[in-house]
């Protein structure tokens, strides 16, 4: 970074992206046995955080919600012509808006539940390390930047799995890692054969869509190819998702909270901003692959998902299942997909993290989350069996909430991709009939996730409790809880009903990016 | 015929580092000479002060630019040889603060420890400025013997002799082998001049023994970075040398094996890339591989440390095979790994000798649960390991980062090759750094003791000095790499 340049110092982004990190160096002065001014310290510091971010955010101007605003450009490491520039446009403003809203409500989450074996001061600096690296890649516009932020998230996550874990974390926390870390080599080196062959030894993000059409066709495959790999895992997409339900299960509520919620949507934020827009001629030749991988991970998904034994597992498959969707969507390359995979991340986002942190108090209080051993939760905390009722049905894809505007646009995205005719490589089928097959799967895949989440519903929140813990005393949600619960059932609720809050802002961006995309 | 003796003329300010750490030498065996042996403390004192001394002409001599060229060109200060002369400065003052408590308390001799480690230095700063093969042999010996005596240091421990006989015996096998390259280079081409030698190489027909005396000088600089086939002395005698010199060995003395190849390569064969690149591109996947794969392996953490050191010096041979394309290029991206594990290879040897003071062996589980009852060290230790596996935001990350880029730049099958396999060695690397970072943090200490470690002031100084350093080079590679950004070898090489 330029120290000297004004523009970085004056510029919202900056501190947006910075003061979690500061705050969690404050964190590390106070010595450890105070727990209460390390929650203090880390909920002021996210707050601020969220602050700086709305000021980002109402400041936008969403008349011209296209262009990238607020843009900060300045020297960082002119050895390579990698540069410090930043700015939101429509697509990355949801996902700041989301890491911003999430953030805060974990860390207070954390106010009574910090995992065993404890150390709140350790836990809460990992989040707030977490929290700049999610804001830092949302921001980024360079593609070096970008790759530091993506992968600062994995130290946190990581230790945040390997020591707060479930029993079996450490092959969790190690797996999430080697798998991110195999993602990622690819990833840098289609990075800098991005530079390279592009001519134009830029990482920008913002040029480089106009100059990578020089790249010939077999080049852009290849760096597609790392990318689709380096981001499919991330997603994670079938068959390199395998890291997923494992990194869920393991993790403490919050961990699985922010995996869902935030980093997932990491890899499918790359694919919308990095590599459809820069490659939108590899990405047509991929289309077919990327749609097919992604209607196997909603039937695979689903069909793990009616075998899982256990809550947390079961919520994790769905992820996979629900990221299908969402990759379908961008597999149409459409304007409407891609605003459709925005929304799906979004709701995503919101029903996931609900449904684990749900899950997260179901454990604690019942010291197991196998479903045959659960039942009535309704009967003894009935608030919490209504939010899990919320939440299931949310993530199903009931109309009047969030989840819909998720699943059936995407469904219906696919219908109509974009570059019909192209003969694909799947037996040399149009790119037409291979989507609405994909997008008759999709839709079958829907029924399945009515029924495992109607199943996981009913044996957890109806009938009568167990004889095991018929006796014992269930607390409702408590007042922890309830503030951080009550903003994202609102929000899902709110986006559910008027989901042109979001489409309104992505459109706009997505629109002529799609337009630039399609005319190559 | 008789020749008069016409004294060269001598730039005093380019050799003033030299001249500075060869005057504290001199002091030292004064001071050692007058001092009884209780109160040797001063000698480390000394020999730290006198390397920070020897920083400042190397300072003014950046200031000032330029290229200084002495004794008809065997001897040139410029900014790689500046570069690197900062970066053997630094490291061994880093390594003295590691010795300080480990040799006072070990009741080894303290006076010609400190004394031999600057000859060493000593020897790796003339290496970076050496530009014929008679400075660049000398410089290679002056770095090696002290280096043999120091690593069987610890006098009472058997392992500690094996080390330091084994060191010795390969070093030397290496040496004739190199000699004998050399030998070859100067019969052929009737020269010692690194410049004269390629040009003298660049046609079109070479004479095959000019094959054989490359491969013989790869080979004996080979054994010097303990480059795969000729890394087997490298874990014993790791393993036995006294921590602190396993840690000078493991960058000061494997950067200087790096710097004479860099100099021996671009210097004499620029133009004979067509035998070098293959041999580089062999030894560098032999490296990496081998190095990591049985790095997975081990038990014990130093033994850990020296397969990944192993491993990474395939990471940083990896440009050398691809340097006819890429020219300078490899040059700067190696100088820049150089750097940043000379950072935090450092750090993690010194993490490893403040918990040994508590744990009093090397073996991985016996730090078990670190975190526990030295939370700083953990946290420090795992930073180090994180940032040699490359993860962002620690400074291994641009380390790997610039032999990525210039594999790839190189836009050749043996470039993009090597960049697939760095990716893949990457990733079984983390593994076993990952897991000294696991059992540190997340395993129960073994026998519930969790008493706290003392941790004498210079330890804290070189745990916090390359802490920093290794947090800021990755935040800011900038720093870095802006000072290898004059740092070239090819310009002095005149094309024919």
């Amino acid at each position: 970074m330029d120290f000297t340049s004004g523009q970085f110092w004056t510029s919202p982004i900056t501190y947006m992206v910075f003061v979690p990190v500061v705050g969690a160096l404050v964190m590390l002065l106070v010595p450890k046995a105070n727990e209460t001014a390390h929650k203090v310290l880390a909920l002021v510091t996210s707050l601020v955080t969220a602050a700086i971010g709305i000021s980002i955010l109402t400041a936008f101007n969403y008349d011209s919600a296209g262009e990238l605003q607020g843009v900060v450009d300045t020297d960082w490491i002119p050895f390579i012509n990698a540069n410090w520039i930043v700015g939101v446009d429509g697509i990355s403003l949801p996902m700041i808006a989301l890491t911003l809203l999430i953030v805060p409500l974990c860390v207070v989450y954390s106010w009574d539940h910090i995992p065993s074996p404890g150390n709140a001061k350790a836990f809460l600096i990992l989040i707030l390390v977490l929290d700049t690296g999610m804001l830092g890649s949302f921001v980024a516009q360079d593609l070096i930047l970008f790759f530091v932020f993506f992968e600062v998230v994995l130290l946190p996550m990581y230790f945040m799995i390997g020591v707060w874990g479930g029993e079996n974390r450490q092959y969790a926390s190690i797996k999430f890692f080697l798998y991110t870390l195999f993602g990622s080599a690819l990833m840098i080196v289609a990075f800098i054969s991005l530079y390279f062959l592009s001519g134009a030894e830029t990482f920008s993000m913002i040029e480089l869509p106009g100059l990578a059409q020089s790249i010939t066709h077999g080049w852009q495959l290849v760096i597609f190819g790392g990318m689709l790999i380096g981001f499919g895992i991330k997603v994670p997409m079938f068959p390199v998702h395998t890291w997923l339900p494992d990194a869920h299960t393991q993790a403490p509520t919050v961990g699985s909270v922010i995996l869902a919620a935030v980093l997932l949507k990491l890899g499918t934020y790359g694919f919308i901003r990095i590599a459809i827009p820069i490659l939108p001629e590899a990405a047509r030749s991929y289309q077919w692959l990327i749609g097919l991988l992604a209607v196997i991970g909603i039937i695979y998904g689903a069909l793990c998902c009616l075998a899982q034994t256990d809550m947390k597992r079961l919520i994790a498959f769905s992820s996979v299942a629900h990221m299908g969707y969402v990759m379908l969507a961008i597999a149409t390359l459409t304007t409407f997909g891609i605003n459709a995979a925005i929304f799906g991340m979004v709701a995503h986002g919101l029903i996931t993290g609900m449904l684990f942190f749900v899950a997260g108090s179901t454990k604690e209080r019942y010291h197991t989350l196998e479903i045959k051993r659960l039942g009535g939760l309704l009967k003894q905390a009935p608030r919490m069996g209504w939010i899990l009722g919320l939440a299931t049905m949310a993530s199903l894809g009931l109309p009047g909430l969030a989840g819909f505007w998720g699943e059936f646009p995407a469904i219906l995205s696919a219908y109509d991709p974009t570059n019909a005719d192209y003969s694909t490589g799947f037996f040399g089928v149009s790119n037409l009939v291979l989507f609405r097959v994909f997008m008759v799967v999709a839709a079958i895949g829907t029924v399945f996730a009515a029924g495992y989440l109607l199943f996981l519903f009913q044996r957890v929140a109806f009938g009568v409790p167990s004889e095991e813990f018929e006796h014992e005393p269930i607390p409702d949600v408590n007042r922890f809880e309830w503030i951080a619960w009550v903003p994202m059932l609102v929000l899902i609720v709110v986006l559910g009903v008027y989901p042109n809050l979001i489409f309104s802002v992505t459109d706009s961006t997505v629109a002529p990016m799609m337009q630039l995309a399609a005319g190559g | 015929m008789l020749l008069g003796f016409e004294a060269p003329s001598i730039d005093f300010h380019a050799l003033a580092p030299e001249i500075v750490v060869t005057a504290t030498l001199a002091v030292l065996i004064l001071v050692d000479a007058f001092t009884p042996k209780q109160a040797k403390s001063a000698q480390s004192s000394i020999a730290g002060l006198g390397l920070l001394l020897a920083l400042v002409p190397v300072v003014t001599l950046a200031v000032d630019g330029g290229t200084r060229v002495m004794f008809e060109g065997a001897f040139v200060v410029d900014t790689f040889s500046l570069v690197l002369t900062g970066l053997f400065l630094v490291s061994g003052y880093v390594v003295i603060l590691l010795s300080q408590t480990y040799i006072a308390e070990g009741d080894y001799w303290e006076g010609e420890y400190y004394q031999l480690l600057l000859a060493s230095i000593l020897g790796m700063m003339v290496m970076a400025s050496a530009r014929d093969l008679i400075t660049v042999f000398i410089a290679l010996e002056l770095l090696s013997i002290p280096a043999y005596m120091l690593a069987a240091w610890r006098k009472r421990d058997l392992r500690s002799d094996e080390a330091g006989i084994k060191y010795y015996l390969m070093g030397v096998f290496a040496s004739a082998v190199l000699l004998y390259g050399m030998s070859l280079l100067y019969g052929l081409t009737g020269t010692t001049m690194l410049s004269e030698i390629a040009t003298k190489l660049a046609g079109e027909d070479v004479p095959s023994a000019a094959v054989l005396a490359i491969v013989f000088i790869v080979v004996g600089f080979g054994f010097k970075v303990s480059a795969v086939p000729f890394h087997t002395w490298a874990p014993d005698t790791y393993e036995g040398a006294p921590t602190p010199v396993t840690a000078f060995l493991a960058v000061a003395s494997k950067a200087a094996g790096f710097v004479a190849l860099m100099i021996v390569v671009f210097g004499a064969f620029p133009f004979r890339v067509d035998i070098v690149e293959p041999l580089f591109w062999a030894l560098a996947v032999a490296t990496m591989f081998v190095g990591n794969l049985i790095a997975l392996r081990q038990t014990n953490v130093v033994r850990m440390l020296a397969y990944s050191g192993i491993a990474q010096a395939g990471y940083m041979l990896a440009p050398l095979a691809v340097a006819g394309t890429v020219g300078d290029a490899a040059v700067q991206s190696i100088l820049i790994y150089l750097m940043i594990y000379a950072t935090m290879n450092l750090g993690a040897f010194a993490v490893v000798i403040a918990a040994s003071r508590k744990t009093r062996s090397g073996e991985l589980t016996s730090f078990a649960g670190l975190v526990r009852y030295a939370p700083g060290l953990a946290v420090a230790m795992a930073m180090f390991l994180f940032s040699l596996a490359g993860i962002p935001p620690l400074g291994g990350w641009f380390a790997k980062f610039g032999i990525f880029k210039t594999l790839v730049e190189a836009d050749s099958a043996a470039g993009y090759s090597l960049a697939i396999i760095v990716g893949v060695n990457s990733v079984i690397a983390l593994f076993y750094y990952a897991r000294v970072a696991k059992t540190m943090i997340m395993d129960d200490v073994p026998d519930g003791d969790l008493s706290p470690v003392q941790v004498p002031v210079s330890l804290r100084a070189a745990i916090s000095i390359t802490l920093v350093l290794t947090v800021v080079f990755g935040i800011l590679p900038q720093l870095v790499a802006g000072l290898t950004d004059n740092a070239t070898l090819l310009s002095a090489v005149a094309v024919p």
